[in-house]
């Protein structure tokens, strides 16, 4: 902290982000913690899967890569490193982390775990005790597919990362915490906000919002006056600089490409927004007609006057159960007539999954370059060059998926003429991981941490 | 005069389950007003019939001179469940933004509307 301002930089938006993000932000300049979001909706239930197949997985594995970049900063500097990169595992994420920090003399360095989300196997139990895990969007009672359950996770909030940071911990690797609660936990911890000073709580929560998809605040992404924004090869990650009195400022790293202005940071305030009055949290209900931003630099956008109020007492849980099978064929048609060489393909191909007696749950036809991003919004094209013809299908029966894939390529031959664009070879079927949104009361669950 | 909205607004989408939300956010602050009473809830639901299966909903943040859409029932089932290109509604945002809108002269005009004559 320098004169009363805590600088907590984003390193990762999401598992699969840019592996160099993380040294950039700690070799770039001052910043006293990182935190990095692995974690969105499918995968813990990837992360399941592995460690069904492997008992010492289940975790964000690029987060060692991660924290070996950063070694420099941990080590030397003390910055300090907050990550849900635990996904299902939490333990074994941080016996890896000991691993790679005892190999540069890191010996001294304490790892925060943070466990206590994983109700997999409490599940019996609480539908037993009558918490019926509804699905949020469609009311059904989770006992219609317990038995295709994949992971089961409450979705957790600041208060164990902050218990973790008083006892000591420099890296704090949680499950399935809130993303926001990664930067909240830093900067309630620092400033000693107290549990219902809901609206600094609420300024936590928002500064995590805008920060927790990366440099989705900091010009990618951005639609507004895109073709201005300079150097997106060499893009800034972004940096809450956080306040005592929960104003903080947005900012990036100098000399680093992207830009940090009001319009970017209100695109990303509104990214996946519900009502905005009611942003809930474990911690705090934050309402996001309060927010008040300004330009008050090049690169520096001022947020303030955030409102806050007493969170409900559930907490969101996140479930994955298995939900049948699907699969994705492409081909190109070129011109002349492109689009109608691909309609009549389709007609074919839809023609000969009948004569098969295959039955999809669902069968979508997209014409990409016509339709596929807007629909019948989007004007049709004059005599466009080419058309891919994109046919997706769904099934509870992998047969009839996989049946589905070898009827693709023969098209090539024994269709409409002018097609190309199959060096990919037969489409994959994939298993489909869904996702059952439900609440729980919060007194049931219980957060746990542990200093290694 | 005829306006289209991306003339007036930037926008950014995501999504929830099968929902996809829209954030449309004025280009310029005098602009929301405008925007405020021309997209009702109404207006957004014909706006997309045909490409959504449910309901809208709408709300206002003056704050950041911004519209808050859910588009219900917009996603083929939504998340890994969807066969959609767009799964997880990363461009509705843009989609909204080909809505026509008419404007009177004299306030397209007094508002200084790229094309008010």
């Amino acid at each position: 902290m320098t004169n009363g301002v805590v600088r907590v930089a984003a390193a990762q938006g999401f598992w699969g982000d840019s592996l160099d993000a993380p040294r950039r932000q700690v070799e770039g300049g001052p910043v006293d913690y990182v935190m990095l979001d692995y974690l969105a909706e499918v995968t813990m239930s990837i992360l399941q899967k592995q460690k069904e197949r492997d008992p010492s997985m289940g975790y964000a594995r690029d987060f060692v890569g991660a924290v070996e970049s950063m070694m420099p900063a941990i080590v030397g500097r003390g910055v300090r490193v907050v990550a849900n990169a635990g996904g299902v595992n939490p333990t074994a994420c941080a016996a890896a982390i000991r691993g790679v920090l005892n190999k540069a003399q890191g010996d001294r360095v304490k790892i925060g775990v943070v466990t206590g989300d994983d109700l997999l196997p409490r599940l019996d139990e609480l539908l037993d005790a009558q918490h019926e895990l509804r699905n949020m969007d469609t009311n059904e009672s989770l006992a219609t597919v317990r038995d295709r359950v994949l992971s089961a996770n409450a979705y957790l909030g600041s208060v164990p990362i902050v218990e973790a940071l008083k006892r000591g911990a420099q890296i704090v690797i949680t499950g399935r915490s809130t993303d926001t609660a990664l930067t909240m936990a830093p900067l309630r911890f620092t400033y000693g906000w107290a549990d219902d000073d809901w609206d600094r709580l609420a300024a936590g929560i928002i500064a995590g919002h805008i920060i927790e998809c990366g440099a989705q605040c900091s010009g990618g992404n951005c639609l507004f006056d895109w073709r201005s924004i300079p150097n997106l090869a060499d893009v800034g990650y972004p940096i809450v600089e956080g306040r005592a009195d929960g104003t903080f400022t947005v900012t990036k790293h100098p000399g680093t490409g992207g830009i940090v202005g009001v319009h970017g940071v209100t695109e990303q305030l509104l990214y996946e927004m519900g009502d905005p009055r009611s942003y809930i949290t474990p911690d705090v209900t934050a309402d996001f007609t309060t927010i008040q931003l300004e330009q008050e630099g090049p690169d520096r956008v001022r947020v303030f006057g955030i409102k806050g109020r007493p969170p409900t007492d559930k907490l969101k849980v996140s479930i994955a159960y298995r939900r049948g099978f699907k699969a994705v064929g492409t081909l190109v048609y070129s011109w002349p007539d492109a689009l109608e060489k691909a309609q009549l393909a389709d007609r074919v191909l839809r023609e000969r999954l009948d004569r098969l007696g295959l039955e999809f749950d669902r069968i979508l036809t997209e014409f990409v370059g016509v339709n596929a991003t807007h629909g019948p919004l989007a004007a049709e094209p004059r005599d466009p060059p080419e058309v891919q013809l994109r046919v997706g299908v769904r099934s509870e029966s992998k047969g009839m998926v996989e049946r589905f894939t070898r009827e693709i390529a023969p098209l090539v031959l024994n269709g409409p003429p002018s097609v190309t664009g199959f060096a990919g070879g037969r489409p994959k079927v994939e298993e489909i991981v869904a996702y059952w949104p439900a609440l729980i009361d919060k007194s049931v669950v219980r957060p746990q941490v542990e200093i290694a | 005069m005829r306006v289209q909205l991306v003339q007036l607004a930037h926008a950014r989408s995501g999504d929830k389950g099968d929902t996809a939300n829209v954030g449309v956010i004025a280009l310029r602050p005098e602009w929301y007003p405008l925007l405020a009473k021309t997209l009702t809830r109404e207006r957004v639901r014909d706006h997309f019939r045909g490409v959504i299966t449910g309901e809208v909903e709408r709300f206002e943040l003056p704050n950041l001179k911004a519209l808050n859409f859910l588009l219900h029932g917009a996603l083929d089932g939504g998340g890994t469940l969807s066969l959609k290109t767009d799964a997880q509604g990363k461009v509705f945002s843009t989609a909204l933004l080909r809505m026509m809108i008419e404007v009177p002269d004299a306030e397209a005009k007094q508002l200084g509307l790229p094309g008010a004559a």
